[in-house]
């Protein structure tokens, strides 16, 4: 008895321990960035460019440069993942090839490796688009589209995010009760309109909640814009699709590995660290949030 | 087969015809050769146990069936004469025009006004004015217009159970119907909302077509004038509403309504 | 009473209705755009990998003699390029971009003689990934097991925000820690002569890997019918007699696929990789010493290839070869999932 009891009493101490090392990795983790970036965290840092090789001064133009990458991320690749879901959850019917063959891919593609979208990218997006772009429009060999800018890091990120979008507007989706569907059509609605009246309207925490997930996952992943249009360092805020920019996260990888004085930037690392942190953070939490709602309505 | 005797009635213009009705779900076979008819002007409500194909049958009147996914029927549904699973129709168009009731009230999360005003919006009416006019006679017509006429912008889920379940029917009134069928529209009301209800239905008799789906004997007694008896997917039998419920032709009808059913 | 027969009239011609086509059709147009991103991917990385197999005769290849047809302008200036690029492969067949070369153990693309043995790369990325998972699968497991089957509520309520905060977490910010904090902290508890290595790597990584492994398993387990677990405790069993006999066992398909999944993730990660452990392509079981994987040598290398050369041709090799790693992980991981659903829903 008594050792049947210490056995469970063994079983459950383990397991809590080791749940117990993840919520310490994350505390570890957290606390050490906020600690050693925060006092770096001012105003100047936040609004001005990196100086003196960036060992000094801010990372204005890299939070610009997140910015443009996942706003113009999210214009593709929302309405693209959107509909995407809309055709799984409205249209296509459970047995058809086309529609597993779609979900086939859409799975596929949340497990295809960052780096290899980025292979993809230069690949596809410039070497092969990019180049016959510059072909047509500038006949002198001069290279505009054909060589790494933000719109094709963009687009390469668009398709990395695009099953987050995808899987979590097709979870809202399930969630706009049957009734209101029947309720629509016995009206006479036809399926477009009831999918535009009924269905959007009643989805859009959940579309919102898809590109907030979506926009958190493309400012953090750095592998796919690594040879696609990050810039180590730019003078200039990009002007245009066809420029460069700078990154957070690419910007930390390269303060930290690439500086010449690594030690010296030390601050400046963490505050950039923190800075990126501080935004995914709040992207995730608000989509939590709203998926808390959203789940909120199922059991009401 | 059901009992004929309905045949030598007052003849009156047969609105609805089923003819050697059967539907599956996947293998299941969920109405077994139904052939019924239905009147102009008049209410037939049809009884039966639950999963007895009651919903099933009618959902089928206005092909609301087609909506689920591994559904099949068979059969001809003639509306005023006219197949209604024939290719050529439009079940668009067939759906404006024989409205439904769901047994859960279902309005939209939207105000009362866009609620009623849902279906003239979707068939392209977007004049203010005659909307408004739209919403108050359908509003009117499903005797809700005195309790909301000061509150149509509040959600129609603020609404009481009964109130919201009026709404649905004037929604449904709004597309201008002329068929309504109704599935147990009353089942998650308390007795006054029901009361209300059939008076409504009462009133709607001589403007529409109705068919109301119920579990409840007293309500098809109260507001039918035929009613039609199915068990296990099969129509047991069908008459005068008054025939019915005295005198049964069918030891399975007399043991349903006598309430000696298990 | 004169009955309106409105409806036949109404109903009786089917009508077609452009916004509605359209729309069905953009939809299922745009619905198609993954499974076409999919195939061009495949294509794609494919691709630039095939020089190297056709590296005596490199052909033309379709798109430029596509080109040729479509756009006369600039044929020439493209039949250079193309002319270009058989020169360079030439060269670099000289130099023996052979199968042996590839099968060799020496990474070192830029020398006199590039040589492009990718043994250590894999086996980098192999010994980072089987680090990785020593330490995420047990964490994870274990504390998913706690989660369904122990954890009183507000265990649970912190836990799992946890997992969401971990799984949240850009992967160049464990980069970053692991390269500044953690390589210091194990290097001093060790007594290690190199601060970043593949210890370092795969501990960082396992930060990555457990949300993966911890969501899939907890999934797993709580999918357990009730009834299962409720024999076993109605039959005298205790609450860990039923965790370890009953609810494991059960569950271990999912728990499979999620391991699978977890090995997918740390061996396609890149940025932990590539900031934590020392990046020096060499051939050694040793988990202390630096190492190199496949996606760091991507990562650190692509920015400065000649696009075109054999070296590009061969970094696209290596994530042709990662893209068919982690795509039959991930279908075997779904082969088990999928049997474990079907299982659930026998149960229920």
């Amino acid at each position: 008895m008594t050792k049947k009891k210490l056995l469970g009493g063994f079983v459950y101490g383990t397991t809590a321990f080791f749940a117990f090392i993840i919520i310490a990795a994350v505390v570890i983790v957290m606390t050490n960035i906020v600690a050693g970036g925060w006092s770096s965290l001012t105003k100047d840092f936040l609004l001005g460019s990196p100086e003196e090789g960036m060992t000094k001064g801010g990372i204005f133009p890299a939070i610009v440069g997140t910015f443009l990458l996942v706003m113009i991320m999210s214009i593709a690749g929302v309405p693209i993942g959107t509909m995407t879901a809309i055709y799984l959850s409205e249209y296509a019917s459970q047995k058809s090839i086309f529609a597993r063959l779609i979900r086939f891919a859409v799975n596929t593609l949340a497990g295809v490796p960052a780096i290899v979208f980025g292979l993809f990218g230069l690949g596809f997006f410039i070497q092969f688009i990019g180049t016959r772009v510059d072909g047509v429009l500038y006949n002198n060999g001069e290279l505009h589209w054909g060589q790494p800018n933000i719109l094709w890091a963009s687009l390469t990120m668009a398709l990395l995010t695009l099953p987050v979008v995808i899987v979590s507007v097709e979870e809202a989706i399930k969630t706009v009760p049957r009734e209101l569907r029947e309720a629509s059509l016995a009206l006479g609605a036809t399926k477009w309109q009831t999918i535009r009246k009924v269905v959007i309207p009643n989805s859009i925490t959940g579309i919102l909640t898809g590109a907030i997930l979506a926009v958190s996952r493309g400012a953090g992943e750095v592998a796919p814009i690594l040879f696609t249009g990050a810039a180590y360092f730019l003078p200039h805020l990009p002007s245009g699709l066809s420029d460069q920019f700078m990154e957070l996260g690419y910007h930390i990888y390269i303060m930290a590995t690439q500086s010449p004085d690594v030690e010296a930037t030390r601050g400046i690392q963490y505050a950039t660290t923190l800075v990126l942190l501080i935004l995914t953070f709040t992207l995730n939490f608000s989509a939590i949030f709203l998926r808390y709602k959203l789940r909120k309505r199922i059991i009401t | 087969m059901y009992s004929h005797s309905y045949k030598t009635l007052q003849p009156t213009d047969v609105r609805i015809k089923t003819e050697h009705l059967n539907i599956y779900y996947g293998k299941k076979q969920a109405i077994k050769d139904v052939s019924l008819d239905m009147f102009t002007h008049r209410v037939t409500a049809l009884i039966g146990p639950s999963g007895c194909g009651k919903s099933t049958y009618l959902r089928s009147l206005n092909r609301m069936n087609d909506l689920i996914e591994n559904s099949r029927t068979e059969g001809n549904v003639l509306l005023d004469g006219v197949n209604i699973y024939d290719k050529q129709v439009d079940v668009v168009e067939l759906r404006k025009k024989v409205g439904m009731i769901f047994q859960k009230s279902n309005p939209f999360p939207k105000s009362i006004f866009e609620n009623v005003a849902y279906g003239p919006r979707i068939n392209g009416m977007n004049d203010k004015k005659k909307l408004e006019d739209i919403v108050e006679r359908s509003l009117k017509q499903a005797a809700l217009w005195e309790e909301v006429k000061d509150d149509l912008a509040k959600s129609g889920l603020s609404l009481s159970g009964g109130q919201q379940q009026r709404l649905c029917i004037a929604r449904a009134l709004a597309v201008d119907p002329e068929i309504l069928l109704m599935d147990e529209p009353a089942s998650a009301l308390d007795p006054i909302a029901t009361a209300k209800i059939e008076e409504l239905i009462y009133e709607l008799k001589n403007t529409y077509t109705i068919v109301i789906v119920t579990h409840n004997m007293q309500q098809a007694a109260r507001v039918s004038d035929y009613t039609g008896f199915f068990y296990m997917g099969e129509l047991i039998e069908f008459d005068e509403t008054k025939k019915i419920f005295t005198m049964p032709a069918k030891k399975q009808t007399e043991d349903y309504i006598t309430g000696r059913f298990g | 009473m004169e009955i309106p027969k409105t409806i036949t009239n109404t109903m009786m011609k089917k009508r077609f209705r452009l916004s509605e086509f359209l729309a069905e059709k953009l939809i299922t147009a745009t619905a198609f755009i993954s499974f076409a991103f999919i195939v061009l991917i495949f294509v794609f990385v494919f691709r630039e990998t095939l020089p190297i197999f056709s590296a005596p005769e490199p052909a033309v290849s379709l798109e430029e003699l596509g080109e040729q047809e479509t756009y006369g302008d600039i044929v020439l200036s493209d039949a250079e390029r193309a002319a270009e690029e058989k020169e360079k492969t030439k060269v670099a067949a000289e130099e023996g971009v052979t199968v042996e070369n590839l099968a060799g153990d020496r990474w070192q693309p830029i020398s006199g003689k590039p040589k492009y043995g990718l043994l250590p790369l894999i086996v980098g990325s192999l010994k980072i990934s089987l680090i990785s998972i020593f330490f995420a699968a047990p964490i994870a497991i274990l504390a998913a097991l706690f989660t369904a089957a122990f954890a009183p509520r507000w265990a649970k309520e912190t836990l799992k925000p946890a997992i969401e905060i971990l799984a949240g977490f850009p992967s160049v910010v464990i980069g970053f820690f692991a390269l500044v904090v953690l390589a210091t902290f194990v290097q001093d508890i060790f007594g290690l002569e190199y601060r970043l290595n593949a210890f370092v790597g795969g501990l960082a990584l396992s930060l990555a890997v457990i949300p993966i492994i911890y969501t899939i398993s907890e999934d797993a387990i709580s999918a357990i019918p009730k009834s299962l677990t409720e024999a076993s405790l109605a039959l005298g069993a205790t609450k860990w007699q039923t965790a370890l006999k009953v609810i494991l066992p059960a569950a271990t398909p999912g728990i499979f696929a999620a391991i699978l999944l977890g090995v997918g993730r740390a061996f396609g990660e890149t940025m932990i990789v590539l900031m934590a452990t020392g990046n020096a392509a060499l051939l050694s079981a040793n988990p202390f010493e630096p190492v190199r994987t496949m996606s760091a040598t991507i990562g650190a290398e692509m920015a400065e290839v000649v696009f075109g050369e054999t070296h590009y041709n061969v970094l696209f090799l290596i994530g042709s070869i990662l893209f068919l790693f982690t795509f039959t992980l991930n279908a075997i991981a779904e082969i088990f999932i999928r049997q474990r659903l079907m299982k659930k829903f026998r149960g229920s």
